[in-house]
């Protein structure tokens, strides 16, 4: 009898373990986050439009059908990535995710504080990597690091009604997310 | 051989257990950095990197995209305020005034997350679209059945959920009470 009470404190106890192992793997090996769900529909390196929210087409749960909504799925092992997205009327942000659907980074138009929102996203070896003079020179240009070399760009725009919609997906579409090369960067227009 | 079938017995024990809490806890979330004002509840960690491995599973199972804190915060409600279950078959009043913001979306979902048909193609409200009264406070009827000003059809749901989203808000991890965040009130109003 008191075998079998030790037992089950040692089973109930080893449970625990597999508890916390499968909460902190569970990340890992999930199949159908959002970071797979996305895979299929868009391409690396590039902007890509989502379609707008609504009953028929359950890409992810919980998405607000308020906003039109771009994706970047990127890969900086090529390079660092260069990110700009015209602001619209209403309101615009730009939100970074991890592979594992970690949001490390999320800025808004007027956080941002211009027209277009401009970022450059790298990993921190090539942060470092940048030579000091040309971190001087691009002092005005928002840095962000990234802590994996893989992820998602999420830009969203809001159309505050319905028929605005078309506008907000149009300032969207002038996005563009690509790996920066290696001629140092013109000088932006604002 | 006896000793064989014990340890087999706190082996399959430790399975059923350790994988039951953690769907328990992927499936229903944890109390772990929640903030709830009345009927609302929001999880503004989830936005950030120090997010807890909890909501981390929970949002890995689900397939969504939290929102970042840069952006704003999600308040989810399935209950009324006084704590019961949202009907979609009964009158509910959503009223009062939202927190500073520079905009925010009420949404409906369905238990999964996702948008709930209609013909009016009417899935939630922003705060431009909204009807307001003379003070700036407004009434949104959730109900199954078509009303005046500013309604929102429920499809006839038994269950549904309501996110408000405010964007570009300072509502976030410093947030504590409803001093800081005046939330709507939920009432249910009428049921057939």
């Amino acid at each position: 009898m008191i075998r079998l009470l030790y037992t089950i404190v040692a089973g109930v106890l080893l449970g625990l373990v597999v508890h916390l192992v499968s909460v902190l793997a569970l990340p890992r090996i999930a199949t159908q986050d959002a970071y797979s769900r996305l895979t299929p529909l868009t391409q690396l390196n590039a902007v890509t439009a989502l379609p707008s929210a609504d009953p028929g087409n359950a890409l992810m749960p919980f998405m607000d059908p308020a906003f039109a909504t771009a994706i970047c799925r990127y890969d900086l092992s090529g390079g660092a990535i260069k990110l700009a997205v015209p602001v619209s009327q209403a309101y615009t942000s730009v939100s970074f995710y991890t592979r594992n659907e970690i949001a490390y980074y999320a800025i808004n138009d007027r956080s941002a504080g211009r027209k277009v929102i401009e970022l450059d996203l790298m990993t921190e070896a090539q942060h470092n990597e940048l030579p000091e003079d040309e971190e001087i020179t691009a002092a005005d240009r928002l840095i962000i690091d990234s802590p994996t070399a893989t992820g998602l760009i999420v830009m969203k725009a809001l159309a505050p009604e319905p028929g605005l919609m078309p506008q907000a997906q149009a300032s969207l579409a002038a996005a563009s997310c690509k790996v920066q090369t290696d001629v140092p960067p013109k000088q932006a227009k604002r | 051989m006896r000793l064989i079938l014990i340890s087999l017995l706190a082996l399959c024990l430790a399975a059923v257990v350790g994988v039951g809490i953690t769907w328990m806890t992927a499936t229903k979330g944890t109390d772990l950095g929640t903030l709830t004002i009345g009927a609302w509840t929001a999880r503004p960690k989830t936005g950030t990197a120090d997010i807890d491995p909890y909501s981390r599973a929970t949002i890995v199972r689900n397939g969504e995209l939290p929102i970042g804190t840069g952006d704003g915060v999600a308040f989810t409600a399935t209950t009324d305020d006084s704590r019961k279950p949202l009907d979609g078959r009964c009158d509910v009043i959503v009223s009062g005034v939202t927190p500073a913001a520079r905009f925010w979306t009420l949404t409906l979902y369905d238990g999964k997350g996702h948008l709930v048909a209609n013909a009016l193609q009417r899935y939630g409200f922003t705060s431009q679209e909204i009807v307001r009264g003379a003070d700036g406070a407004f009434e949104i009827r959730v109900a199954s059945r078509s009303r005046a000003g500013n309604w929102l059809p429920t499809g006839g749901l038994e269950r549904y959920a309501l996110m408000l989203r405010l964007y570009d808000t300072p509502v976030g991890v410093a947030t504590r009470t409803q001093r800081d965040a005046p939330m709507p009130a939920i009432a249910t109003v009428g049921c057939p």
